[in-house]
């Protein structure tokens, strides 16, 4: 049994996962965390936000995120791939940023207008 | 001098939703005034996930929260007035303000709604021995340097306190390419939300060290690293327990203050335990038509209460306005009070007369509980309990009392205590 605390939602559900049962979970408060918990014990994901740069807007920095979580161990390296990004303004937000990172079809999008 | 129905104070979370609320309720001519050049206030920082889960149902960013209700009150007919700071707010409801177009102005409104939210805590606020060189932030003030700015403060950082911003920048700084050496709590239990220390600590293995302190800041023109202590059960350094973390920034994450210079000129009283107005059901102050809500009345930890409270004032201030709701000193008034393990409750004052099923009320335990019973009562009767299998001082609480409980009422008592699930 490994004791998780979801991270889906503010209220920070206390999981219970039985890894010899199928990872079936208790403790959660509605369905996203039971998945919540199944997915951190076998392909764990993050969504990732950050800044790229960016030219004539407002501001020197354009906030983005990934629109799904990408696999834990792809965050620091998805990291490095947004230092080669260079966005113009104007920019909306829902604008790719950087699409398909790392052939997971999961997109780096612009999170605000500017 | 010119007239507005309403005037918010402040285009943050709050004063966005009050102000549209306050629109879409009939008040026509609705002023907010914004000492930023943008609208968004502290949300624009804010680029993690994890806003408007309760709100919008779905998980967005910061800045993304911020530009739906940007978005909204573009859609009103409500002026929004940039780079302007209010100086004074009257009890009149005479409102001046400054800005490098229109110099120094005064306009009029029948309700005024303060949202001006909460300012950091220093260095200088808690006192910490040592040197004072460069590299000492506000995890706010870092926040805001890294995200929008495009400055990155540090290399090796400490962070003192363990509340959402210092855990969200710990993980900031460590994506950016810093090496957080330690996260250092005063209190036994952390002050953030347990998907942060999840998220933001244990994802990268950053060590939190509860009961700890630091007790020396070394260095001479830049941060050169910090003494950590242990602390005994009263928040004193334990001698012999000191131990030196190499590093050149120091992130303090040690609590937010509501920010009421405006309310107490105005002559609103403010409640000692929230450091924010005093408030009734729809977030009226003691100043008949002046609303208070978001983080100037209390801190929160989700934005999506925010702007639930925030609409309730726009709300009322646009009933306000209406004459709908005229103030009669009379009214009956339940008052609220904080009994054991409870630290406040917002609002302080519920008039049953004004609430339609009943009243949401908001609060913070004084400590850390596992199965557990919120009583509310009246003179010792209990009138209503609520059971929780976790409660912590950093996550607040809410309940709604029905309004047939508080109509009989002399003062109602928000209490906490051990206790089994049924």
């Amino acid at each position: 049994m490994k004791h998780l605390i979801c991270i889906v939602c503010p209220k920070g559900c206390h999981l219970n996962v039985d890894e010899e049962n199928g990872c079936s979970v208790t403790g959660n408060g509605c369905p996203r965390g039971a998945e919540y918990g199944r997915e951190e014990l076998t392909h764990p994901t993050r969504v990732v936000t950050s800044t790229v740069k960016i030219t004539g807007g407002a501001h020197r920095r354009c906030p983005v995120k990934t629109d799904r979580g990408i696999p834990k161990e792809l965050v620091l390296r998805a990291m490095e791939l947004l230092d080669g990004v260079t966005l113009t303004a104007p920019v909306r937000r829902g604008d790719v940023a950087l699409p398909n990172v790392f052939g997971t079809g999961v997109n780096f999008v612009v999170t605000r207008d500017l | 001098m010119k007239e507005y129905d309403v005037i918010v104070v402040g285009a943050g979370p709050a004063g966005l939703a009050a102000a549209c609320e306050a629109y879409q309720n009939g008040a026509e001519r609705v002023l907010v005034v914004e000492r930023d050049k943008e609208p968004g206030g502290i949300l624009n920082q804010c680029i993690h996930s994890g806003f408007g889960l309760h709100y919008f149902k779905e998980e967005l960013t910061g800045p993304e929260y911020a530009g739906r209700f940007i978005d909204l009150l573009r859609a009103t007919g409500a002026e929004l007035l940039l780079d302007t700071m209010v100086l004074h707010v009257s009890e009149e409801k005479e409102v001046t303000m400054v800005n490098p177009r229109d110099g120094c102005f005064t306009a009029r409104a029948d309700a005024v709604i303060l949202t001006m939210g909460c300012r950091e805590r220093t260095r200088g606020a808690i006192g910490i021995p040592g040197t004072r060189p460069a590299g000492v932030f506000t995890a706010g003030m870092a926040q805001r340097y890294v995200n929008i700015e495009g400055y990155m403060v540090g290399r090796k950082v400490v962070i003192l306190g363990s509340g959402d911003i210092g855990l969200i920048m710990a993980r900031r700084m460590t994506l950016e390419g810093a090496k957080v050496a330690a996260c250092v709590e005063l209190m036994p239990y952390s002050n953030g939300l347990g998907r942060n220390i999840v998220q933001c600590l244990d994802d990268f293995g950053i060590p939190l060290y509860l009961s700890h302190t630091i007790t020396e800041i070394r260095g001479e023109r830049r941060v050169e690293g910090v003494v950590v202590s242990r602390v005994d059960g009263r928040g004193k350094p334990v001698p012999g327990t000191e131990r030196f973390f190499d590093c050149d920034t120091v992130l303090l994450s040690v609590g937010l203050i509501p920010e009421n210079e405006l309310s107490k000129e105005a002559g609103i009283e403010l409640d000692p335990r929230t450091k924010g107005p005093a408030v009734y059901e729809n977030m009226e102050t003691s100043v008949p038509g002046i609303f208070a809500c978001g983080n100037v009345v209390h801190v929160h930890d989700l934005v999506d209460f925010v702007t639930a409270e925030s609409r309730r004032a726009g709300a009322a201030a646009a009933r306000f306005c209406g004459r709908a709701d005229a103030w009669d000193p009379f009214e009956p008034a339940v008052p609220l009070e904080n009994g054991e393990n409870v630290g406040y409750t917002v609002p302080q004052h519920i008039r049953p007369g004004r609430i339609d099923r009943y009243a949401e009320v908001f609060f913070r335990v004084k400590r850390v509980f596992g199965d557990s019973v919120i009583e509310v009562s009246d003179g010792g009767k209990i009138l209503s309990s609520f059971r929780r299998d976790h409660m912590a001082p950093g996550e607040m609480e809410h309940i709604v009392i029905p309004k047939r409980l508080l109509q009989n009422a002399g003062k109602i008592t928000v209490s906490a205590k051990e206790g089994k699930r049924n």
